[in-house]
């Protein structure tokens, strides 16, 4: 039997958050922790609440806190996650809780906005599509696979003390995905924007993104080819 | 962009390089200050050293670094840890206050070192 300390709050009928105990017959499986969610909301509390899709590392809906680290729970096996014969599951650190392990992810979008994670190119569009060499093309691995399951967002101290203000390492991944991009045109109006005591240079480099990204993604190295960027633009 | 009247340049870039170059002298100095204490030190050559005009320079250097070096350090605790949205309502005023007695001090030690190698 697995021991699962679960973390439950229901604004409607709780005053606090408070950790439930559940007892999961695995049968000595090494499921994803996602499998475990299912069995407890399915054998012991309905009521349980978390959001979950594809269920195989795509659409980025269960990013939970697994035993202090985040990660998604599809995709995080049991023999990963589990420690002294115990998981403990939080929500995504840093963000208000809606209920259960489901947060209110406006914060996170907010700053993904900011940053104008889409293409600008005001020059008229070829007939067919805008081509880049295989080099080109190259500096957007590492870049472009984010889900924006906000698992480095929510690992970061500088974000949780500061949502409003610092982008987060997601939002600046994109935002480099976008300044590296060679067919987008926009890259002095993005650096402007960038070029403040919060948005970027409250990243301290601890890497706490880069600990915890289920895509295997650098957001800090990102980060570090902007301030470059920002750099070169003001000497 | 978000914009901030109390850090050290205004803005993130130079607040970083600052931090950055002043480090670089800190080091320069401290390392410095470490070679002179593991030789032979007495009074009359600890004099010696800072009669010397370069030396005054380099410490007025380094005291200057380390105050804007602490000063964008601890903006940056500051604007971190004391907010509204960590003390609630008096958030803004007790950073407010934390800053101007950071910044007080700073400008305090300045002044110290100034008036105890020049004069």
């Amino acid at each position: 039997m697995l021991q699962v300390s679960l973390y439950r709050y229901n604004p409607e009928t709780d005053d606090a958050p408070f950790m439930q105990d559940f007892s999961v017959d695995t049968s000595g499986r090494d499921l994803m922790v996602l499998d475990v969610l299912e069995l407890i909301k399915a054998e012991h509390d309905g009521s349980v609440t978390y959001r979950r899709s594809c269920r195989e590392g795509v659409c980025g809906s269960d990013g939970l806190n697994m035993n202090g680290k985040n990660g998604l729970a599809c995709i995080t096996p049991l023999s990963d996650a589990v420690k002294g014969g115990k998981l403990v599951i939080r929500p995504l650190p840093g963000l208000p809780v809606i209920r259960d392990l489901v947060v209110d992810m406006s914060l996170f979008y907010a700053q993904y906005e900011k940053v104008q994670p889409y293409l600008q190119n005001p020059t008229p569009a070829p007939a067919i599509e805008r081509l880049q060499s295989p080099e080109e093309r190259a500096h957007l691995d590492g870049l472009y696979e984010c889900i924006l399951c906000a698992c480095c967002s929510t690992s970061c101290p500088s974000f949780w003390w500061n949502p409003d203000r610092f982008v987060g390492p997601a939002g600046l991944l994109q935002a480099y995905r976008f300044l590296a991009d060679s067919r987008d045109t926009a890259t002095e109006e993005r650096l402007a924007k960038l070029d403040d005591p919060f948005s970027v240079f409250r990243c301290h480099g601890i890497q706490n993104c880069v600990n915890v990204c289920p895509k295997g993604l650098n957001p800090t190295k990102a980060i570090g080819h902007i301030r470059t960027m920002l750099l070169n633009r003001a000497t | 962009m978000v914009t901030s009247v109390t850090s050290f340049s205004r803005t993130g870039l130079s607040d970083w390089l600052i931090q950055r170059v002043t480090s670089l002298v800190l080091l320069a100095y401290f390392i410095l200050i470490a070679y002179q204490l593991l030789g032979s030190v007495d009074y009359t050559s600890w004099r010696a050293l800072f009669d010397q005009t370069w030396m005054k320079v380099f410490t007025l250097m380094a005291a200057l670094s380390l105050a804007a070096h602490s000063w964008i350090g601890l903006w940056s605790v500051f604007t971190d840890y004391l907010t509204e949205r960590m003390l609630g309502p008096k958030g803004n005023a007790i950073r407010l206050a934390c800053q101007l007695g950071a910044s007080l001090s700073l400008v305090g030690y300045v002044i110290w070192i100034i008036v105890v190698v020049w004069s």
